[in-house]
């Protein structure tokens, strides 16, 4: 008896949540059908015309489809190795740290970039790498010629992917930061008596002691493949770079946003959203299977 | 002897170098935050030839003062402020009250795996931008607080956090509170929120910070900029600088100076402050939370 008081209670704690998860992910849903139609705003969904698979034949004969796959993959790809290598070195040098004072703070500095927004950072950036910018009187101050860095298709990716990996590693050193706290300290003092060095200690106790961490993130990150930084990219590029910086969501916005292209940006769109769920749903699966973890 | 001394010299120095690398990476963050706050308070003239590192030259509080005056600037503010209150309010309300039925065990709530497997499948597959935007339209939202505060109310990635921190919480006392006659409200509410109180604090800051910079959806769904929330505010001045029109250095460079650098400084740096001042909670709570979420294994 209280038992079912109990549970209509919990359906009825539900319903706020699901009713907006219904508005406003389950009902867009059904406008997917906008990719397999030549979409007329003024007809909406059920009057336009099915064209079936045109839009997605359109988009792959587009002679910057290529390009745009191509970047997205190779910066999500370099953003994701980089996100695992950094974070891993500094925990591991934050480690060596005796001083806890000096290790809060050098902590507490370096993840603060993560809370800042893409549009603060890209406006900083931007000054920063603009022909007056700070960036460019080193450049100077060393013999060089000044670069418009944010204008080159030779420097735009590594821009990205360095101003990203400096954005995001410190939150990834407290994710191992809070590993290595984990770790039994019997096991250094041990080694201490055996007379191991550092690098032995690192690499045998605080390395394993981490590793299964390490497995866990490059798990989940293969959730993130095509990914490659929407809101950077949107605040950092210009035209002048869409050759080594647009990627599928930037081509989405511009085509469905500002030129109104819905059915074309819907297909794109569906794509990675349909390409992502697969690489998520592998990614849960291997972080299970390897890490142990499950989601919920 | 010897060899032992020697041994600890190099481990002495090994330290040094790497608390030297620590303190370059620690600055290299502050840095880019530095450069922004001393050119907003240098003189305009003087900071357009990029001569401004770390300290302000030639100190002056003016671009401040034009910010100030400057109307748009203080809507964009207010209407994040508000986006802010109310994003908070409602992602919390919609965070606690799924989150704990869902941390029933299937006994308990015979249903909860489903509507476990409806949140998880919202999480993983998204119809995309379009047909998303063509529902906040065809709910009127458009233009509206609203549109910045509904689609984003319910986070699962917040409530997977929140349902593992009720988990953790014995079950004992629930069945004490319920011993005494408490209903799933009351206990709820009396029992499991209480004992919440740090997950609590670090979803609702997570949930600050996120409506706080998000800029995007103010982009596409606000028409006129001056129902732009703060972030898209700057986002729409400070990035649109169209180089495509612009052929050589020497007018990209005119282009940047009169766009008002000093200006553009000193509103990156007012719209830094509160997540500056929140900031300290974050990380008190923070590695908690985290750990909870990301970790879990």
């Amino acid at each position: 008896m209280r038992n079912r008081k109990a549970i209509a209670a919990y359906h009825l704690m539900l319903i706020p949540g699901f009713v907006l998860l219904i508005l406003f992910s389950i009902i867009p849903m059904s406008g997917i059908v906008i990719a397999f139609e030549k979409f007329v705003p003024a007809k909406g969904i059920w009057g336009s015309k099915w064209i079936g698979m045109k839009n997605f034949e359109y988009m792959f004969s587009l002679p910057d489809s290529r390009s745009i796959f191509t970047n997205t993959l190779v910066i999500a790809v370099s953003k994701i190795l980089c996100q695992l290598i950094v974070p891993v070195f500094v925990a591991l040098m934050l480690g060596e740290i005796r001083s806890v004072w000096f290790k809060r703070t050098v902590q507490t500095v370096i993840y603060l970039p993560h809370f800042l927004s893409w549009v603060v950072l890209g406006g900083i950036i931007t000054n920063m790498c603009s022909l007056d910018g700070i960036v460019n009187r080193m450049v100077m101050v060393f013999g060089g010629q000044p670069i418009m860095f944010l204008a080159s298709n030779a420097w735009f990716r590594k821009v990205i992917i360095l101003t990203d990996t400096w954005k995001e590693f410190g939150f990834g050193t407290v994710i191992y930061m809070a590993a290595m706290t984990g770790i039994d300290e019997t096991l250094y003092e041990s080694a201490q008596i055996d007379g191991a060095t550092r690098m032995q200690r690192i690499w045998y106790i605080t390395l394993p002691g981490i590793l299964s961490t390490i497995v866990l993130m490059a798990t989940l990150s293969l959730g993130n493949v095509l990914n490659a930084g929407f809101e950077q990219i949107l605040t950092l590029y210009n035209p002048l770079v869409y050759q080594t910086g647009d990627i599928l969501d930037t081509y989405v916005y511009r085509m469905g946003i500002e030129n109104a292209q819905y059915g074309l940006a819907t297909a794109v769109g569906l794509l990675k959203s349909v390409l992502s769920m697969i690489l998520i749903i592998l990614s849960y699966y291997m972080a299970g299977r390897f890490a142990n973890y499950s989601i919920f | 002897m010897t060899h032992h001394r020697s041994r600890f010299l190099t481990a002495l120095r090994m330290n040094w170098w790497i608390a030297l690398i620590l303190l370059l990476l620690a600055f290299s963050c502050l840095l880019p935050i530095l450069n922004t706050v001393a050119i907003s308070l240098s003189n305009q003239a003087y900071a357009a030839t990029g001569r401004v590192g770390l300290i302000p030259v030639e100190f002056t509080l003016s671009s401040y003062e034009k910010l100030m005056a400057e109307a748009t600037f203080g809507r964009a503010f207010l209407i994040s402020v508000l986006r802010v209150l109310l994003g908070v309010a409602l992602g919390m309300l919609t965070t606690i009250l799924t989150a704990y039925p869902l941390s029933k065990s299937t006994r308990a709530f015979p249903l909860r795996n489903a509507y476990m497997w409806f949140l998880v499948f919202t999480m993983i597959f998204n119809a995309g931008t379009i047909p998303w935007y063509m529902q906040i339209r065809n709910l009127g939202l458009l233009n509206t607080l609203w549109a910045l505060v509904l689609p984003c109310a319910v986070s699962s990635y917040n409530i997977i956090l929140m349902m593992n921190f009720f988990r953790g919480i014995p079950r004992e006392i629930e069945e004490a509170a319920i011993m005494d006659g408490a209903g799933a409200w009351r206990v709820l509410l009396q029992v499991y929120l209480p004992l919440s109180l740090p997950s609590l604090a670090t979803i609702a800051l997570f949930i600050l910070v996120q409506h706080w910079n998000n800029f995007y959806d103010g982009l596409i769904l606000m028409n006129k900029p001056s129902n732009y929330p703060l972030q898209t505010y700057i986002y729409q001045l400070t990035v649109r600088i169209d180089p495509s029109t612009i052929s050589d250095a020497e007018t990209l460079r005119e282009a940047l100076k009169v766009s008002g650098l000093t200006l553009n400084a000193s509103k990156l740096v007012v719209s830094m402050v509160p997540v500056m001042v929140v900031y300290p909670f974050l990380q008190r709570y923070f590695v908690k939370g985290l750990t909870l979420g990301a970790v879990k294994g």
